[in-house]
């Protein structure tokens, strides 16, 4: 049996110094410490952006409240989208991508580890660049200090007449850098996943998270680079004196929201493909079965990655569009629905009839079934270009988003990070801990951003820094910031959980949830080569095969 | 377990992770090219490209015939005559080389002569812009080229480094086809 693990006795090494060890991770080039320094990053920038949103809630608590000026509100909503979406979704899920896609597939590394090194130091720096304008955007005209022209940076207010300084500077080139290194991790991803599975992984035999995440690698490939075109000339417009998007030489305002949704929409794609990916496997490990209707599975991935491609404009209802143009963006975006409900069918299928354990790991996947279901009744709500007329830039939309990316995708992350743990670290991470984590942030997450929905309909619109008394959005606000205090126990719970796990938690051993990818069939933590000898496989699941050999799957498959 | 009685093979990492390069640059090609379709006309103030452009027919010629070049110097070196491929890879740095050089005195005609900066209007802003988008991934292909080439001449590139020259050659053959695009755009349609 090929798969199994020569048991090696590794040399007694002296422990390195801090500074040797702290080198080793600085100079590495395996997927696995790339990986989790993506995942480590992405958590930092996700505490630092859940600050900047407690501003906010903070401030809109009550009506009238000048807790934060008006300036403060605009840098604090801009870095708080600009970040949770291209330093935290974006690195958590490429190094997740990045510690499970070669594992999986049962290879020794990515294609290109010094482009993978390369690409996910382009990605930190990028953040650190973004960050850096807090103390370096004065420039020369005391033009405030963090970019405050909103995640997707509207045309003319990012002109230099209307932002001096260097803020917005700050933000392009944070994000261009950053985007370069997600064009390098895709092509990397591509590379692994068709050029580096191990003999008899087919395709058709790939786990289903090697799957999405392929095709997630092709979107950033065609959707990142719209944004990077739209910054260089952005750049030029801010520098050299183009008129790109300079409304008063003709240029288009317009253009730039078409450029930038034409990223943008395949981009939310792009970050919950890689949630469906988790709960995919995590799904059908907790119900003991296998997933139900893995060719319609990938068949509905594909059919999001085209899709999410033509849905862009649905952003720009309100922008003055033809009839044609608003009819066609709104069949294409009810379109999508079609696949990704098929996607939350199967999982239902999955569970059905399944012998279900709510370990941690499927209680946050069982949370997002439901909270991505509220996500995705409400973005079918606001496909149609009428209701949408009625809400859009109201507080709907933000309800909407934050429960397909906070409840869809935040949860999935965690579900993920309880899951994957004991492989990459040894280490159980604690039921009860993880039990109170999920209960907390469940409870906070739907306070917060429930009443969002209700405070979009009476009007409330986004992106405002204070509001009046008596209009009725008072108590839908304060219940929002109070669910803040349940989110924020949660973390803690979360951090603490870790921390323990990581000085005294329970050993995980090899295989601690009974799954069937390759992943559990090497040692936790894998060693540097990932595995003694290259597997061979000829089911969906070689572990399964390889611990019921007279059951195999490949009979059935 | 059995192995698997057809041979198991998968296809050149080098190969899929250039053509996967070439379909993220073509992508941001996409945009600009958007971009100067979408401005063509709008300029409020001239010069307009039919006063001022004229159609880069040597430069193009020469840019085009080095897909040639570098297609003969991947297949000499696959055939192990090293000296032929130094000759046809420094064919090929010199045609991109000349490209350039005719697109600079190009420019600076257009700066110094008739008063066109990517500040005087929208043309200029998108012309420009495009054209020296492919000027810089020219540039970058020659660096690679000269990269090659040095090695080259220390006589460090042998024959089973044909496949890594042939990947080189897809980006610039990609490179060559985007001036099609780019010449297509801006002296055809555009003027």
């Amino acid at each position: 049996m090929a798969t199994s693990t020569v048991p090696l006795t590794r040399p007694a090494e002296a422990p390195l110094p801090v500074l040797g060890r702290l080198h080793e991770w600085v100079v590495t080039v395996d997927h696995k410490r790339l990986g989790l320094m993506y995942i480590a990053s992405g958590l930092v920038f996700f505490l630092i952006a859940g600050i900047e949103a407690s501003v906010m809630r903070l401030q809109l608590a009550v009506p009238n409240n000048d807790m934060v000026s008006p300036q403060v509100f605009n840098r604090m909503m801009t870095m708080h989208g600009t970040t949770m979406v291209f330093f935290v979704g974006m690195p958590i899920l490429l190094g997740f991508a990045n510690y499970l896609v070669p594992l999986m597939i049962g290879a020794r590394d990515m294609a290109f580890p010094r482009l993978n090194a390369f690409s996910f130091w382009l990605s930190l720096f990028g953040g650190l660049l973004l960050y850096f304008s807090f103390l370096g955007a004065e420039g020369l005209y005391g033009g405030g200090s963090a970019p405050d022209v909103g995640w997707f940076a509207y045309a003319p207010l990012t002109a230099r007449a209307f932002s001096r300084g260097n803020s917005t500077d700050y933000w392009i080139l944070g994000l261009l850098v950053s985007g370069i290194g997600s064009i390098g991790t895709a092509v990397n991803l591509i590379a692994t996943t068709l050029c580096l599975r191990c003999p008899g992984m087919t395709l058709a035999k790939m786990p289903l998270l090697v799957w999405l995440n392929f095709v997630v690698a092709c979107q950033i490939l065609v959707a990142i680079s719209p944004l990077t075109a739209a910054q260089i000339m952005l750049l030029l417009d801010r520098f050299l004196g183009a008129h790109f998007f300079d409304t008063q030489a003709g240029g288009s305002a317009v253009l730039w929201q078409h450029f930038f949704w034409i990223f943008g929409h395949p981009e939310v794609y792009i970050l919950i493909l890689p949630g469906f990916a988790f709960a995919s496997e995590i799904i059908p490990v907790f119900s003991r079965k296998v997933i139900f209707g893995y060719p319609v599975m990938v068949a509905a991935t594909v059919a999001i990655g085209f899709i999410s491609l033509s849905v862009w404009a649905h952003h720009m209802f309100s922008v003055g569009m033809s009839p044609a143009a608003n009819t066609f963006f709104t069949i294409s975006t009810m379109l999508i629905a079609v696949p990704t409900g098929i996607k939350i069918f199967n999982w239902l299928g999955t569970m059905w009839g399944g012998k279900i354990r709510f370990a941690v790991p499927m209680l946050f996947c069982t949370g997002f079934l439901f909270q991505f279901l509220v996500a995705g009744l409400t973005g079918v709500m606001l496909a149609t270009v009428p209701f949408d007329w009625q809400l859009t830039d109201s507080y709907f939309v933000v309800a909407h988003f934050h429960y397909v990316l906070i409840g869809g995708l935040l949860f999935t992350i965690f579900a993920a990070i309880y899951f994957w743990f004991p492989k990459a670290t040894g280490r159980m991470l604690d039921e009860r801990l993880g039990k109170w984590h999920f209960w907390l942030f469940a409870i906070g997450f739907n306070l917060t951003f429930a009443p969002q929905h209700v405070s979009g309909i009476l009007g409330m619109p986004r992106r405002i820094y204070t509001y009046d008394a008596g209009r009725g959005w008072e108590i839908w606000n304060l219940i929002s910031s109070l669910g803040v205090l349940f989110q924020a126990a949660a973390i803690l719970f979360f951090l603490w959980n870790v921390v323990r796990a990581l000085r005294s938690g329970e050993p995980a051993g090899d295989d601690p949830w009974d799954a069937w990818t390759l992943e559990w069939a090497t040692t936790s933590p894998p060693p540097e080569y990932n595995f003694a000898e290259v597997p061979e496989v000829r089911s969906r699941r070689p572990l399964w095969d390889l611990k019921h050999p007279h059951d195999p799957d490949w009979r059935y498959e | 377990m059995t192995s698997p009685a057809t041979p198991w093979t998968l296809p050149d990492r080098g190969r899929v992770g250039i053509a996967g390069v070439i379909v993220a640059e073509s992508a941001i090609f996409l945009i600009f090219v958007v971009a100067y379709l979408y401005y063509i006309g709008k300029s409020a103030s001239g010069p307009q490209p039919s006063q001022v452009l004229e159609l880069p027919i040597l430069a193009s010629a020469l840019l085009l015939s080095s897909s040639a070049t570098i297609a003969f110097a991947v297949r000499a070196l696959r055939g192990g005559q090293r000296g032929g491929f130094l000759l046809w890879w420094g064919a090929t740095f010199a045609l991109g080389a000349s490209f350039l050089a005719l697109t600079a005195l190009e420019w600076r005609t257009l700066i110094y002569d008739k008063g066109l900066t990517i500040a005087t209007n929208l043309f200029g802003t998108s012309y420009y812009a495009l054209v020296g988008l492919h000027a810089s991934h020219v540039i970058v292909g020659l660096l690679a080229l000269g990269v090659v080439l040095a090695l080259g001449l220390r006589g460090h590139v042998r024959a089973q480094h044909a496949e890594r020259t042939e990947i080189l050659s897809l980006y610039w053959h990609f490179v060559d086809g985007v001036w099609i695009v780019v010449f297509t755009v801006v002296y055809v349609i555009g003027r």
